[in-house]
Formats: structure tokens, sequence, C-alpha cells
């Protein structure tokens, strides 16, 4: 049914809720891209066939629903019961029968698939009541994991569209903006900056033609918010967008989604269709006379596209080579037109700020960063995913109260955010509220919410060299400080990870970076020694101890470390043994078992598999010391 | 490498669906990447022609994007996530293993043309870190010790 007034769009959206009143019983299965791996697809077909084989959705309406990424990803494949509430973690297919009778006919739990909390043991049996879940606030992902983004009535029923109407119903272009200037919201792709704030000098700047962007190029190693956004609530990014095309006065607008994102195409694509059927994208939205389209563009594969001026070059079929910025994109942008280009979860927010108003919005978060923020945390944490919270949350709470603490309950060492813009924040500054300004005082950077959590197992050097290489390989080339400056970094930090550092390293390294910072054209060359200067401001002596000493204090950098099997704690389980991939290891069954140095390769998979803890590692220099 | 001679019918019906004009160019060659599994060069010839693009263009936006490959590429692409959760979680290793196990390693194609070897940067999995991708399918949690299986199960994606 196509929307043709303000009527129409009260009628869709009670037909949808009246739709998914009559299902009773409801089975959501979730579909993203971590739960698919895990065999989500199986799990759901499953219901289906067991479901229709009892006859339920005819007699109880019970109905089985693929959603996009609940962001629990490591405990897929995920499945809520509602009304029931109850969450089933690591379902298979086998088990389907069993919940099917037990839980959904007789109302009883399972209590061995309910999640259990790893900080105290317990089981959980509502989906609500798991810490991960507990302590979010979502507004940019708000309706991720409760419908199913490839049906636009579920979006309907559980508001989507709701902003837009008020929008083009109630205000005028002006008025929106100011909507979101109240708001207070900042850009969530990395750089901060005020969205109304944008969106005024796009409208004030002279074109016949405007465009409206949505940076889906989510680049950042570790973050993928953006990923389960477009997956699990395609709609949220359209109305972001039909709304600011029309504070901005824009009739054609093009979403950039990462070409590693192939379910995100899929699903954005389907939402496109079914938005433009229903008469809210196209021609002559909801009857309002005002007109704005919406195409999709595959990345090619290149980190530096999630720059504004390089992710425009791409767009116009070029080699995505950033430019000089005293020309703003909102000026000169796509084609040369005044142009908004805003990330997804920044889109995906606007909606929900038109629905309930700016205030709303602007009584979250901390003084100068409003509103909640979408992270991925990730790494060696206990429950990893994705989390939005209000800002100003401190890293503790996250790390600890919503992640349940380091895996393994080893030492607590650094997070990083940011990215490769970013830096390492160390255990001294858990209690730092995350926000823009705090992050980016602590040497790191908001970035696009990656959160990677960081034990003892984990080398400062090996990980600012990691972003070196990256940042390396994905330099466009365009300026010499930030090609250069990274080459030469990196041959640096190789030395230094390869015990061939000399004194005086350090201090190269930091020239090196004050010259980049100041030189390089885009964002990525001026902030590519965030990393490296995060690290060495909180770990110098991690630095040093690879310069003086040859010897890498975690164990990691492979040249610097030996490993060795301690006697008295060696039980001979022999799965050390079995792990090594050069047979290294010699040993039998409830014998002590031995490494051979001259064909260790110091890869570490014996130590990471060891369930005694027998395996310790010492600087490789200590056997050339007793050789000599 | 000298490349195998290829059908440019294929080329026609792709750029028959584009306007002919610069903008078309990425979403042309991820189109022909896809047709033929690389950008053969009769093809990037071919486009660049039709587009009225310089065939230097063509060439260099087609080795700017890692999206492109100019050689024939093995039937399953074997993809390594080196994001930093998977770095951190040992992403290295399973390089390394899929070097022993294929005898190639990352951007190599083994000589029977059955896997191409690539590391990415991140596939945006990071809670099941680290992550492997065989054709179409993901394996999360991957360990060495498991890589012989993934490769032997191959890229049908039957979840």
């Amino acid at each position: 049914m196509r929307i043709e007034s303000r009527a129409d769009f009260a009628a869709a959206q009670t037909a949808a809720r009246e739709r998914n009143a009559a299902r009773r019983q409801q089975v959501l299965v979730c579909c993203g891209t971590g739960c698919l791996a895990s065999g989500s697809k199986k799990v759901a077909e499953a219901f289906s066939a067991e479901i229709a084989a009892r006859g339920l959705d005819a007699e109880v309406g019970t109905f089985v629903k693929t959603t996009g990424c609940h962001g629990f990803c490591e405990r897929g494949p995920l499945v809520v019961l509602q009304p029931l509430g109850i969450l089933y973690t690591r379902v298979k297919p086998g088990q389907v029968p069993r919940i099917v009778e037990e839980t959904l006919i007789g109302g009883e739990v399972v209590p061995h698939m309910l999640y259990k909390n790893p900080v105290n043991g317990e089981r959980v049996e509502q989906y609500g009541d798991v810490p991960f879940y507990a302590h979010q606030v979502r507004v940019a992902m708000r309706n991720i994991g409760r419908i199913d983004p490839t049906d636009i009535s579920d979006a309907l029923a559980e508001g989507a569209y709701e902003g837009l109407a008020r929008a083009l119903f109630d205000l005028t272009p002006e008025q929106v903006l100011e909507e979101v200037a109240v708001s207070g919201q900042r850009g969530r792709g990395g750089a901060g900056f005020n969205t109304a704030r944008k969106w005024r000098s796009c409208r004030d700047a002279e074109g016949e033609r405007r465009f409206v962007l949505c940076n889906g190029d989510e680049g950042d190693p570790g973050a993928f918010k953006d990923r389960s956004i477009m997956e699990g609530d395609p709609h949220s990014v359209l109305e972001g967008m039909v709304i600011g095309a029309y504070a901005v006065g824009a009739h054609e607008g093009t979403i950039y989604v990462r070409d590693e994102y192939p379910l995100a195409v899929v699903n954005l694509s389907i939402a496109i269709d079914q938005a433009r059927q229903h008469g809210l994208l196209g021609v002559n939205i909801m009857g309002t006379g005002f007109d704005f389209d919406v195409s999709i563009s595959r990345g090619g594969g290149a980190f530096v596209c999630g720059e504004s001026s390089a992710l425009m070059r791409s767009l116009e079929g070029k080699t995505g080579e950033p430019r000089a910025k005293y020309v703003h994109s909102t000026a000169k942008g796509l084609f040369d037109a005044p142009t908004v280009l805003n990330n997804v979860e920044t889109w995906a927010g606007i909606g929900a700020i038109l629905a309930h108003g700016g205030a709303w919005f602007a009584a979250m978060g901390t003084d100068r960063s409003k509103g909640t923020k979408a992270f991925s945390l990730v790494g060696k944490v206990k429950n990893t995913g994705l989390v939005e919270l209000p800002m100003g949350t401190t890293l503790r709470h996250i790390i600890y109260d919503i992640g349940g603490g380091v895996a393994g309950d080893r030492p607590f060492k650094a997070v990083q955010t940011g990215g490769p813009s970013g830096g390492c924040i160390p255990e001294q500054l858990l209690d730092l509220p995350v926000d823009f300004e705090k992050l980016t005082e602590a040497g790191s950077m908001m970035g696009s919410g990656g959160m990677i959590v960081m034990d003892d197992r984990t080398c400062m050097v090996d990980v600012a060299r990691y972003f070196l290489a990256f940042l390396t390989e994905e330099s466009c080339g365009k300026c010499v400080p930030c090609r250069e400056g990274l080459t030469q970094m990196l041959q640096i930090f190789d030395d230094l990870c390869q015990g061939r550092g000399r004194p005086g390293d350090l201090e190269r390294i930091e020239r090196l970076a004050r010259a980049m910072q100041l030189g390089s054209l885009c964002e990525l060359g001026k902030s590519a020694p965030n990393p490296v200067l995060s690290t060495l401001r909180y770990f110098r002596s991690e630095y040093e101890a690879h310069i003086n000493d040859r010897a890498c204090p975690a164990g990691i950098c492979r040249e610097l470390t030996a490993y060795e099997i301690s006697p008295d704690v060696c039980d001979g389980c022999h799965v050390c043994f079995t792990s090594c991939p050069v047979d290294a290891i010699t040993g039998t069954v409830k014998e002590l078992h031995t490494i051979h140095h001259d064909a260790c390769i110091s890869c570490g998979a014996c130590f990471d598999v060891c369930p005694t803890g027998a395996i310790r590692t010492f600087p490789k220099v200590e056997l050339e010391k007793e050789a000599v | 490498m000298a490349q195998p001679c290829v059908d440019l019918a294929l080329t026609d019906e792709i750029l028959e669906r584009y306007p002919r004009a610069e903008p078309s160019l990425i979403q042309v060659l991820q189109d022909v990447q896809r047709a033929y599994n690389y950008l053969p060069c009769d093809a990037l010839v071919k486009v660049a022609e039709t587009l009225e693009v310089p065939l230097a263009k063509v060439f260099s936006v087609s080795t700017f994007y890692k999206a492109f490959a100019l050689d024939p590429q093995g039937e399953t692409i074997v993809k390594v996530c080196t994001g930093t959760a998977c770095h951190i979680r040992g992403a290295d290793m399973l390089v390394e293993e899929l070097e022993r196990q294929l005898g190639v390693g990352p951007d190599q194609t083994t000589e029977d043309f059955k896997f191409t070897v690539k590391t990415v940067n991140c596939v945006g999995a990071c809670a099941m870190a680290p992550v492997v991708i065989v054709g179409e399918k993901y394996w999360g949690s991957a360990k060495p010790s498991r890589v012989e299986k993934y490769l032997a199960e191959g890229g049908r994606d039957e979840n």
C-alpha cells in the first residue's frame, strides 16, 4: 500500500501493529553475520518446521522471525522467545524440538540453554536481565534484534518513519534543523562534527543539485556497529537520510557500503524497494510533494574511502584520494555540489530525535557529547559484542559490568579505541568517562566505536606495529608525509620487534610522528601516529625493553621470545604436542614434555592450548647467553 | 603471466546496464570482477573505450581498490581476517597454517587454481575472532588445528 497522507501513515502503522499482536508467540532468531556463521539459518528453519508440524502457527499464532544482529555474536545463534522474554544462546537445530515442546508448549524454561553469567556462573532467564543488555540504552540500535529487517511492516509497528512523518507534516526544513541542533548530536563516524551545523552549511551553500550521503565504509578494524545497523534496521538509516534531505533540500542520495558487507547490501536493497512501494522514498513522499531517492554504491575495498573527500571521489568512479579541506564538502562535495555526508549511526539516530524531540536526546550524555554511542566491545573480554550506552559511561563500567571483565581472568592491560586513528588507554585511566573530548585528551579517539580489550599477553609495540602496517598498506600515497612517514616508521618498528632496535629510535619515531601530524593532507595521515604516540606515552618501558634488553615483556614478538615447559607444572596431557605446527615438542602421555629451541618458531600455539599453564616465555637472548 | 582468452560478451552485457560515463567505472569493474573472477586485460580495454575513460585511469582504479585482481583467482577465495580483534587473537597463526597446507601465502593462488589466499582488514565479525572465510562460509573462533577441515569443507555455505 502506498502512503499518500498522514492518515494513510497512521493506518499503515495500526495495521502493522494489529498483525504483530495476532502473533501471540514469537520466536526471534538472530540472523546477523555472526549468528549466520554459527548456523542460525538452520535453527530458524528447524523452528518453522517443528512449529508447522505441531500446528502451533495456526492454533496458537506462533511465528518465527529472523532478525538482525543482537550484538552478542559470540554466544550465537541467539534465540529469544516472546512474550516470555527468554533468551537461549548457542542454540543448535537438534535442540529445537525440545524448546518447542518444553518452552513454547509447556511454558517451562530449559535451564542449561540459558545464558550463563561468566562473572558468577548464574543462569539468566530473561533477555533484559543479561548484564550485557541490562545496562544498555539503545537509540541508533533501537529496533535491531526486534524486527525482521526485510519486512517494512515490522519496522512500522516499532515506530519507524514516525520521525519522518513529524518532519514532513509538522515542521519546515528550518524547524527540522533546529530540532537536530537542540539534540546536540555529533557525527558518529569519528571526527564528531556537529550534525546540525554540517546540514546548515550545506543548506546555505549555493548550488542547483545537492546530495545526501551515508558513509557505510566502516573500515576501522575492530568496529562493526554500522554493519549491524545496516543489516538489522536498514529503515532507520533510510528514514534519517530522507529527513536530512528534507532539511537541506536534496533529492538524491547514496549509501556507500563496504565491499566486505554483502548482507548489508542485500538488506538495504530490500528496504529501499519496500520504502519506495510504501511511498516513503522516491517521488512525492507520503503525498507531501517532497522527492528523494537513494541508491547503493558498493565500495572497492580501500580504508581511505571512509574519509569524506576520498569517498566522494570513489562515488565519481575515481581512485579514492582525499583532497585538501580548505573547501568543505558541504559547499563542494560530490560532483562539486553541496553535500552532506553522515555516518550510518548518525543517520540511524535522526529518526528517533525527530520522533522524541531534540531535548530527549540531549538529556542523555555529557556536557559536550550528547546522546548515546554504539561500541563494538571485542578482543580479550568475556562478553564480546555490540553495546550502546549514554556518552560519559566509564570504560570500567563497559569492560567489567557489561563485558564481564577480561577473558580467562587475565590481568587487564589496555583498551584500544578509535581504530588506526586512535590509541591505547591503560589501566590507570579505566574510570575515564567516554566521550569525544575525554578520549582525545587521553591521546586516543572516539573513531567509529571500536573498543578492543587487551590483556597482559598483548605487546604494545606489536600493536603499534600492527596499526602502522595496516596504514602503510592503506595510505593512498598522494601526500609524502603520510606515504613516506608510515613506511619509515614501520621499518623502525620492524627493527624493534625483531631485536634490531637502536638507541635513539624512540626519538626518531617522535620526530616522524610530529612531521606526519603537521604535514599530512587528510586525517588518515594526521592521526596515523596516534597508536604509536599513545603506546609510547603509557607503555614507554615496554619499548625500552625491546631496545635495551632485546626482550618483549609480553612474550609476543617472536624473534625476542622463547618458550619452555615448567617441569613441576606439566602433567603430560600431550595437548601441546598435538598443537605444535613444527614438531618442536617431544614427550609421551603422562610424561614431562620438552620444547626444542632449535626447531621452535615461537608461535605460541602451545601456550594458548596448555590447560595447566605450564608453558612460560622468556627472552630469547638468555638462550644466546647460555650458549656462550 | 599470459592471460587466457576471455569471452568479451559478458563485458558487453555488463556495460549495457550502466550509463556510459566515468561514475559507472567502479560498479562496472566490480561486475566484471564477479563475472570473470578477475579483471582480464581485454575487458579493461573494452571498459575504457565504452565509458570513454583513459585506459591508464581504468588501470589506476583497478590497482587502487582491493576488491580487484588483475590475475586469475582460484576457484575458492580463502580470506583470513586480520582486523585488530583477530590480530590479538592469533590471525597470524592462521595465515601460517594456510601457507603450510596450501603452499601459498597471502595474495597467491595455488598451482591448480583451487584456492587463492587473502588477508582482509576486518570483516566486522570481531566478536567471533579470529575469523577465516572459505568462499562464502565464515568460520569463527578459528583454530590453526582446524584449518585443514575448513579447506576440506570447501566454500559451500550450508548454514
